[in-house]
């Protein structure tokens, strides 16, 4: 049974991430030859349209206004509820952002629907959409229908493959006007922290330090290697507890759950709490100078010996073959 | 004189292993805490009340089994605690249920901040706050790393994925904490014996006007299982410059990654 599926573009610093790339991959499997149909809120993001149909969108639904420049629950709420209006549609996918987060439940609790939040799978039988997603940050994982009213979903950030770009394909892009009125919230400031610009939820590398990174200055290194890696720097509780990083770098249990391609680990022990939030990453890396440190048991290879040696050998090396490529 | 609400869920203790049992989470032999960031949120609301006076009702939804944590709650320094025990009404619940269950029970309280941690660490939706908060009709802000009051006007700072932004609202509110608000007291052993006289109310659905159609959930679980256990992997032998060299080609070459 074909469903027409809604999917919210997220855009950050001037383009679409690429969560929003992999929410309409997961799109199409859950409108099963049905129309996709691409959102953009904001202030002028009508260029970017295009980018959402290259990458499968059937048509896009831009929505812009000047109180839509930066994201608010009560902005977004109102753009996207008219959308929903217009358009009619049997769910709506967005990312498992920072955003999506914070504004599905909303939408889904107005809209007396069920919500199904971090999705890492979608798979169509016997007209059902079956959604998997983790439980306990990893340690298990279930699978769950959604029975009454809309399909709202967040997807997890690097599990869903996006679709190939197709430069040729086509699409409709309209505007929807509407008036975005009382809203209770005032952004005075954005303060940003990310260090290599590169976020976590996101990153397809990521290099992570704990306790044996020893001080604020001993992530320098970690800091060096992510940035040829193009990745982003973690860190354990460990580290975070003793102030030598931010708590919003947090991995594990308490903090982010992260799904990266590769993961290297640099002077963490392993505890439970911090494998549960990172220990479904493609490849594991663990550097550490103990043998016998639990991340081992974890790790696809491991290199035993002092992270300040080994790291900025591996920067180096993996510099030399990122000029090669 | 200021109505505050802390949401707080009874969760697996961090340190659990996870098993199934006839395709379930086995909760045998298990221990249970507050969920760590719902200890935030109480602790946030506790340091309200000491500056700005007013009440702190801490409120769960579950079973009796919760009791423990809202005790718990009260040592720590909050006034009341109400437990919405909807078990024996309820087999399957979904967030939404919980939300509807929580916005029932608030809807004629006047809550003037309502908090709760960002996500538990069991489900790991973070579906309650907004849902609670949509569903009273007052504005919420999640993943807070900082509360100021002053009067009826609120600023608080979001974490948004490692960026800060500073956002200024109003009363009535529902906030939902993040990892670094504050730094969860430990109850004190007077806390602990006060704790046993403060008012710990129980509540079912009759209680509250509800059907059991009103809470139906709205998404249902099919299957739990566990991931496979990760085997452990190679340690490189060697000089160091050289294993850092060999890691490099097995990365780009072997796991194709790089």
């Amino acid at each position: 049974m074909s469903k027409k599926m809604l999917v919210l573009g997220e855009v950050r610093e001037g383009s679409l991430r690429n969560v929003s790339f992999e929410a309409i991959a997961a799109a199409k499997s859950a409108a099963q030859g049905g129309e996709v149909v691409g959102v953009l809120v904001g202030q002028s993001v009508t260029a970017l349209g295009s980018d959402l149909i290259q990458y499968g969108a059937d048509r896009v639904v831009i929505v812009e206004h000047v109180h839509l420049a930066q994201y608010t629950s009560d902005g977004y709420a109102q753009a996207l509820l008219a959308v929903i209006k217009d358009v009619n549609p049997d769910g709506i996918i967005f990312g498992h952002t920072a955003l999506g987060k914070d504004l599905a439940p909303k939408l889904a609790a107005k809209l007396n629907s069920g919500l199904v939040s971090d999705v890492t799978g979608i798979e169509a039988a016997a007209g059902n959409l079956i959604f998997t997603r983790p439980i306990y940050s990893g340690k298990a994982f279930e699978k769950k229908i959604i029975t009454d009213g809309l399909t709202f979903v967040t997807i997890r950030p690097n599990n869903i493959v996006p679709l190939k770009k197709d430069e040729s394909r086509t699409g409709d892009i309209s505007s929807l006007k509407i008036e975005i009125k009382d809203l209770r919230s005032i952004i005075k400031e954005v303060v940003s922290k990310a260090s290599t610009g590169v976020d976590l939820s996101e990153a397809k590398v990521i290099v992570a330090g704990g306790r044996g990174v020893k001080s604020k200055e001993g992530f320098a290194p970690l800091q060096e290697l992510a940035k040829v890696l193009g990745g982003a720097v973690g860190a354990s509780r460990g580290a975070c507890d003793a102030d030598y990083c931010d708590y919003s770098l947090q991995i594990g249990q308490t903090g982010k759950v992260v799904t990266p391609d590769l993961y290297i680990a640099c002077g963490i022990s392993g505890a439970i709490q911090h494998l549960a939030g990172m220990s479904n990453s493609k490849v594991i890396v663990a550097i550490n100078k103990d043998s016998e440190a639990n991340i081992f048991n974890v790790a696809d290879y491991g290199i035993v010996g002092d992270l300040f040696e080994v790291v900025p050998m591996l920067t180096e090396e993996f510099r030399k073959l990122l000029i090669k490529a | 004189m200021m109505n505050i609400y802390v949401l707080m869920k009874r969760t697996f203790d961090t340190e659990e292993k996870i098993t199934l049992s006839s395709g379930r989470i086995n909760e045998d032999g298990v221990e249970f805490i507050i969920n760590p960031y719902d200890e935030y949120a109480i602790e946030e609301a506790i340091q309200i009340r000491e500056r700005n006076g007013g009440e702190v009702t801490v409120i769960s939804v579950g079973s009796e089994d919760a009791v423990t944590q809202l005790r718990t709650a009260l040592a720590m320094g909050a006034d009341k605690a109400v437990l919405l025990n909807i078990e024996e009404d309820i087999e399957n619940g979904d967030q939404f249920t919980t939300a509807k269950v929580i916005a029932e029970y608030l809807k004629d309280k006047a809550p003037d901040l309502i908090l709760g941690g960002n996500v538990a660490i069991d489900g790991g939706s973070g579906q309650v706050g907004p849902r609670v908060a949509e569903l009273l009709g007052i504005n919420y802000v999640t993943t807070i790393t900082k509360f100021e009051i002053d009067g009826n006007r609120v600023t608080v700072v979001r974490d948004v994925e490692g960026d800060s932004e500073v956002i200024e609202t109003n009363l009535p509110l529902l906030v939902t904490a993040q990892q670094g608000l504050n730094e969860p007291r430990y109850p004190s052993l007077p806390g602990i014996m006060k704790a046993k006289k403060k008012p710990l109310a129980q509540l079912e659905l009759d209680d509250l006007d509800l059907e059991m159609e009103d809470v139906e959930a709205k998404t249902k679980t099919i299957e739990i299982f566990l991931p496979p256990k990760k085997e452990a992997g190679r340690v490189l032998k060697g000089e160091l410059e050289d294993q850092a060299k060999e890691l490099v080609q097995l990365l780009h070459n072997e796991a194709k990654v790089i």
